[in-house]
């Protein structure tokens, strides 16, 4: 482990750009897991497993395979809270944040570019087995978004806002439902920091009343709303209902595009774990907040995108073996979300998992003898059958 | 049929019953008899068989005396096992007169099936001599006076047997000087030691119904090894190797079966393996990309534990084919770990159709063709496990 940490340190202060190629020999020459004649196989594996482009709007057929990398004062505000965790751990490891360019992302950035914004917005829906890259996929379609100036309404996983919940309080607005405070008002501060250049600009069109003495009038900036969510957060999730109402409302007006990312979508139609005080379950209908992404995700507005993605993970009473949409979203969701473009992300390639082998021996973080070996590489790919979340608990630190 | 069958019957169920006494007579508790001791020897020494009556007329009662069997008895004995072996061939439908003790052990487990797992508990049907044991006679007569005059060594079988072995090299370094005189001495091939060993002591004391030291055995073995180095004779030689058993093959051979071709013509070879309570069955395809399936699920997610694909892996990455075959699997019964690790047996024993000798004796050396005999033991009654007792209370 002090060898690690040891090489990791001489790794970082040898840190380049992805760019300069001409450093490699000293690279390769200072590092004891790659051979001190490797410095030829080292370049190609440079150019199989990276590639320079960092603009996910020129992604195309010739970077399938290639890791790109996400600029780390870019993804802090692109992604607050988008990432899933054991990829943020890797980004902290490694010091940068790097995407494989795959097919089904490739697929998803054509559809999205080719989008009309007169039209309602289209639904693209992510599926496949657990661990094949679904919600990296989902956030590579969030940076090309961001990168293009739309405003992201990025939701990381609908399934924290249906389980592990201590606080419901009774809705406020509507007798029926039940707000999550806590939840509504990280998720406000995620949404700020993600979008701030478009919160002074879009105005409110409706006067709210939060209270007796608090109100916000027609004509304010959005700002304002989600100030008093945060600073009020008895009122978060009502502030969150109207974010989302007003987004909807003028994304039709095409002064900005609108971009609704929701991760593992079937926790919206499943069964939630949350109880009321009479200890009887909470449908998920009941939720305020589940309620609103409903209506966000319905394709009744124009002027953007929709993207989600399903997810067996943490998802509720669901079979492990589930990952169809009929399965996972149930008939209602099925239904609910029906005309939509289903885009099935499948595990690694042959030449995906070499580039991403190729990506981890770089970066030093497979530090056993046998890993640049074939019998090696060979061992990796049965045990983790070419899964990426499988290669990447494989390979990951204990 | 009515009437053969009575007496066999009668001969088996006596059989089975005296084997049952047998083996009271093994745990040693006494039952009366009337004393005609019997007894067969190895070597020229004939003790004579003598009629004694016993002394103390004890009815049934648990002593350490020996039991005695008498020469009629055991006469009686054999001629029933022939005319019951007789029988039984003619029940299985085979020829009463190449019917072999295989046969006989295989009519038994087919006729008398058993559930106990103690093997010896089984019903068996052996000639007498291997089911009565050898009992040493009484060695002196009337007058009290023993009638082998090494009887107060202790050990008569054992000093006569050596002192007879000393006799033949006294014997053979005669004749030896007298050959190379004449100059014709037999030239010594040790061909025939190869493939057998020395009685070891357990064996030599069973032949010689007697007791031994080790050190008794070692010397007796050094004297044969002694003779052996002198230019013997075929008659040494015969009599040498009544003192050598033949060493069983070690490596088993395995009966690999050829490659069968399915009607696309891809080849394939069927393995089937055990483990505790699973039972699996395996088809692996000679050209494939490394896709296993499992009871038609993907082995990924069959198995997500990374234990168990290691398990999977092995006799793959042994032989070095880790891309290079498609795998069919059935797996039924036992936990994940018992089914992985039928599934490794099961996928050894196909692929030793598509390895060479080599690599299946390799394999036989690494372990992956030998079926992990290690089962749940059962629980026993006063424990409350296997091998946890209870809490000991002192009071």
């Amino acid at each position: 482990m002090m060898l690690r940490k040891v090489i990791r340190l001489i790794s970082k202060s040898h840190k380049l750009d992805p760019g300069h190629f001409q450093h490699l020999g000293t690279r390769a020459s200072q590092s004891t897991a790659v051979s001190l004649d490797a410095q030829v196989p080292g370049e190609k594996s440079r150019a199989i497993s990276r590639t320079q482009e960092s603009d996910p709007a020129k992604h195309g057929e010739q970077h399938l395979c290639q890791h790109y990398s996400i600029p780390l004062e870019e993804l802090k505000t692109i992604f607050p809270h988008g990432l899933p965790p054991h990829f943020e751990m890797q980004v902290k490891t490694f010091n940068e944040a790097c995407l494989m360019v795959r097919e089904p992302a490739v697929e998803l950035l054509h559809y999205l570019k080719k989008t009309n914004f007169a039209n309602p917005a289209i639904r693209y829906v992510l599926y496949g087995e657990k661990g094949t890259g679904k919600t990296l996929t989902l956030c590579h379609a969030v940076h090309f978004c961001a990168k293009q100036d739309w405003l992201i309404m990025h939701i990381p996983d609908a399934h924290c806002w249906v389980k592990n919940c201590r606080d419901l309080l009774k809705s406020t607005y509507n007798k029926e439902r039940y707000d999550q405070p806590l939840k509504a008002s990280t998720w406000l501060k995620n949404f700020k920091t993600s979008n701030e250049q478009f919160l002074n600009q879009i105005k409110i069109q409706q006067k709210y009343i939060w209270s007796k003495r608090e109100s916000i009038e027609e004509g304010r900036p959005l700002g304002e709303v989600v100030e008093q969510g945060l600073n009020r957060v008895k009122n978060a999730t009502d502030a969150v209902g109207i974010v989302m109402k007003e987004l909807k409302r003028q994304s039709s007006s095409g002064s900005f595009r609108l971009l609704v990312a929701v991760d593992a979508v079937n926790a919206l139609w499943g069964r939630t774990t949350l109880k009321k005080e009479d200890k009887s379950l909470v449908a998920p209908e009941e939720l305020t907040l589940v309620h609103n992404v409903k209506k966000m995700v319905t394709n009744d507005w124009h002027g953007g995108a929709i993207v989600v993605s399903l997810s067996q993970t943490g998802s509720l009473f669901k079979p492990r073996a589930a990952y169809l949409p009929q399965d996972l979203l149930g008939k209602e969701g099925f239904d609910n979300l029906d005309p939509f473009v289903p885009i099935q992300v499948y595990n690694y390639t042959p030449k995906e998992f070499e580039s991403c082998v190729q990506y981890y021996l770089e970066n030093r973080w497979l530090q056993h003898k046998k890993a640049h070996t074939e019998e090696g590489k060979k061992e990796l790919f049965f045990l983790s059958n070419s899964n990426p979340w499988q290669l990447e608990r494989l390979c990951a630190y204990l | 049929m009515a009437a053969p069958w009575a007496p066999f019957a009668a001969t088996v169920t006596s059989f089975l019953f005296i084997r049952g006494r047998s083996g009271l007579a093994r745990s040693r508790v006494a039952w009366k008899a009337a004393a005609t001791e019997y007894r067969k020897v190895a070597g020229p020494q004939l003790l004579r068989l003598v009629h004694t009556t016993s002394t103390t007329q004890k009815k049934n009662v648990a002593t350490s005396r020996r039991e005695e069997y008498t020469v009629a008895f055991i006469k009686k004995q054999i001629e029933e096992f022939n005319i019951g072996k007789r029988h039984l061939a003619n029940m299985m439908g085979e020829d009463p007169e190449t019917f072999t003790q295989e046969d006989i052990d295989r009519a038994i487990a087919y006729l008398f099936p058993s559930g106990l797992f103690e093997k010896r508990a089984r019903p068996i049907m052996k000639h007498p001599d291997d089911i009565f044991p050898r009992r040493r006679v009484i060695q002196w007569g009337e007058d009290g006076r023993p009638f082998h005059f090494l009887f107060y060594t202790g050990k008569p079988a054992y000093y006569s047997l050596m002192h007879e072995v000393y006799g033949m090299m006294l014997d053979l370094d005669k004749r030896s000087d007298d050959l190379r005189a004449k100059g014709l001495l037999p030239q010594k091939n040790k061909q025939d030691l190869i493939g057998s060993r020395w009685l070891i002591k357990e064996e030599l004391e069973e032949m010689l119904v007697e007791k031994l030291s080790a050190q008794d055995h070692m010397r007796f073995i050094q004297q044969l090894e002694r003779l052996l180095t002198l230019p013997c004779g075929s008659t040494e030689e015969e009599y040498i190797h009544k003192f050598r058993r033949t060493i069983p093959v070690q490596s088993k051979k395995k009966l690999i079966q050829p490659l069968q071709y399915d009607e696309q013509g891809m080849g394939y070879s069927s393995g089937e393996g055990k483990r505790k309570t699973a039972k699996a069955k395996v088809i692996v395809y000679e050209h494939g990309s490394g896709r296993i399936k499992v009871n038609g699920i993907d082995y990924l997610l069959y198995f997500p534990v990374t234990q168990d694909r290691e398990q999977l892996m092995f006799p793959f990455q042994f032989l070095d084919r880790l891309g290079k075959h498609d795998m069919d699997c059935t797996v039924s019964g036992g936990g994940r770990s018992a089914q992985a690790g039928a599934i490794r047996l099961a996928t050894a024993n196909a692929l030793c159709s598509f390895a060479s000798e080599n690599e299946v004796e390799w394999m036989r050396q690494a372990g992956l063709l030998t079926p992990d005999p290690r089962v749940k033991e059962r629980k026993k009654p006063g424990q409350e496990g296997a091998r946890r007792k209870f809490t000991w209370k002192k009071r």
